[in-house]
């Protein structure tokens, strides 16, 4: 049941062949190679497979590998430039928002999202708990995280 | 690896229909958040796919020149939600749909989806029964149309044939236009939840008094419910604290909640009744009413 598609993952076009009966997570950690795409429940309710499809995040668990065809899928992976983290990426780290790990980058993807949709509005602590409601943390550092949003929405214009 | 054993992709509504017809097994899957989660338990009556994941004319939220509100039945539930035309027109199935899951279930989970899996919970069914929704079927002989209430049968029972293609979910405007409304959820958490119970009140007033209530439930009955006794016995009644407390007691004998791991019927019958009152208190305030 293979079907060929192109997409391009990262900013790099590709052409996979897939199986229809594979998720976008595994296609993503089993032949591209990106294993930062966790399998936390792979029910959707972890978010730990967040990836960003044409900059939407999604779980990836609940997502056929078909339907990323012609699509512009990013992972973690992809979010530094020339070895500088992302905006998110950095305010993770100076916010102290990574405890064991698994679950970060599921939320880099998610937080990314909503910080690139709410540029230039104003957010709350509030408003950002929402955004994010759809990854878990066990080891429940939520609180660090919601402030490395908020820093990255605070953090002027510059990309 | 999903156990998939046949996959069909179809390009339109037509085709999707034509492949349903050609194997008799197969069901269809949109957003795939309920599909892949029963293939992922290997539940049975899912191994043979139709995909209409990809059909766009699924996914247009239009208005027509009647001004009658008709929302594509493969819409997920952000566009849903942040739908221009949902908003101003009836934001009481915007404030529902944001409800259910988080951002990615929402980002993929299809608004039809949720009417055709027919569990008592689906939180977008509660609102559209108190807008009079009309659901638009593709069958492959012309579309067919039929009131949302008459859709749901039982727990996972529609009246949906297994060859036909839920399109489109209507909203007359005679429907929405002067009616405001409130949707209301109870859930152990705030996100990511399932509805212990969900409650959208929907009312027109006039001088006064409450002209018109639609008010319908979810988890509250084996299918997501109306409430007409309760409405009929106060439309027309002039708006007081009085009557707030008549339809919270008069509208749990409209429904039968059960008791399951999540909720005993008891404690359901009572979030039931605070639903009600506070729903419908909240509606008219939206209207621009005022309980003495």
């Amino acid at each position: 049941m293979k079907r060929t598609i192109t997409c391009t993952i990262n900013g790099k076009r590709k052409e996979l062949t897939v199986d229809v009966r594979q998720s976008l997570l595994e296609v993503l950690r089993e032949q591209a190679g990106l294993i930062s795409v966790k399998q936390g429940c792979a029910v959707g309710e972890c978010g730990a497979c967040t990836v960003l499809i044409d900059n939407v995040p999604i779980d990836s668990c609940l997502y056929l590998a078909v339907w990323a065809d012609g699509r512009s899928i990013r992972t973690v992976e992809g979010e530094s430039r020339d070895g500088k983290l992302s905006r998110v990426q950095q305010a993770f780290v100076e916010a102290g928002a990574v405890q064991c790990g698994i679950c970060t980058p599921g939320f880099v993807m998610a937080a990314t999202a909503f910080v690139e949709k709410h540029r230039g509005r104003k957010v709350t602590r509030p408003d950002i708990r929402p955004g994010l409601a759809g990854n878990l943390c066990r080891c429940t550092g939520y609180d660090s995280i919601i402030t490395a949003v908020q820093k990255s929405l605070d953090e002027g214009d510059e990309p | 690896m999903f156990n998939i054993e046949s996959y069909r992709k179809a390009g339109s509504v037509a085709e999707a229909v034509r492949l349903l017809r050609e194997n008799p097994l197969a069901r269809l899957i949109a957003g795939g958040t309920d599909v892949l989660v029963k293939l992922r338990k290997n539940q049975e009556g899912f191994h043979h796919l139709v995909d209409i994941h990809d059909i766009a004319e699924l996914k247009c939220i239009t208005r027509t020149a009647d001004g009658d509100l008709v929302i594509g039945a493969g819409s997920c539930f952000t566009a849903v939600a942040e739908s221009p035309l949902i908003r101003r027109y009836v934001p009481v199935l915007a404030q529902a749909v944001r409800t259910i899951g988080g951002p990615q279930v929402r980002n993929m989970a299809t608004i039809g989806g949720n009417l055709c899996n027919g569990v008592p919970s689906a939180d977008s069914a509660p609102p559209l029964l108190a807008l009079n929704a009309v659901l638009t079927i593709e069958g492959g002989a012309g579309p067919r149309q039929m009131p949302l209430e008459d859709f749901f049968q039982g727990p996972g029972r529609v009246a949906l044939e297994q060859h036909e293609v839920l399109t489109a979910i209507s909203v007359a405007r005679d429907n929405y236009a002067g009616y405001y409304g409130h949707y209301d959820k109870y859930a152990m958490r705030a996100a990511m939840d399932i509805a212990t119970i969900g409650c959208a009140a929907v009312c027109r007033l006039e001088d006064g008094r409450l002209q018109d209530l639609r008010l319908a439930f979810a988890t509250a009955a084996p299918v997501p419910i109306r409430c007409k006794a309760t409405e009929d016995r106060v439309r027309g009644r002039r708006i007081s604290p009085e009557l707030l407390d008549d339809i919270a007691r008069a509208v749990t004998k409209d429904l039968q909640p059960r008791t399951s791991w999540r909720a005993t019927k008891e404690f359901r019958l009572q979030i039931i009744a605070t639903l009600a009152h506070r729903g419908v208190r909240q509606a008219i305030l939206e209207a621009g009413g005022s309980i003495a």
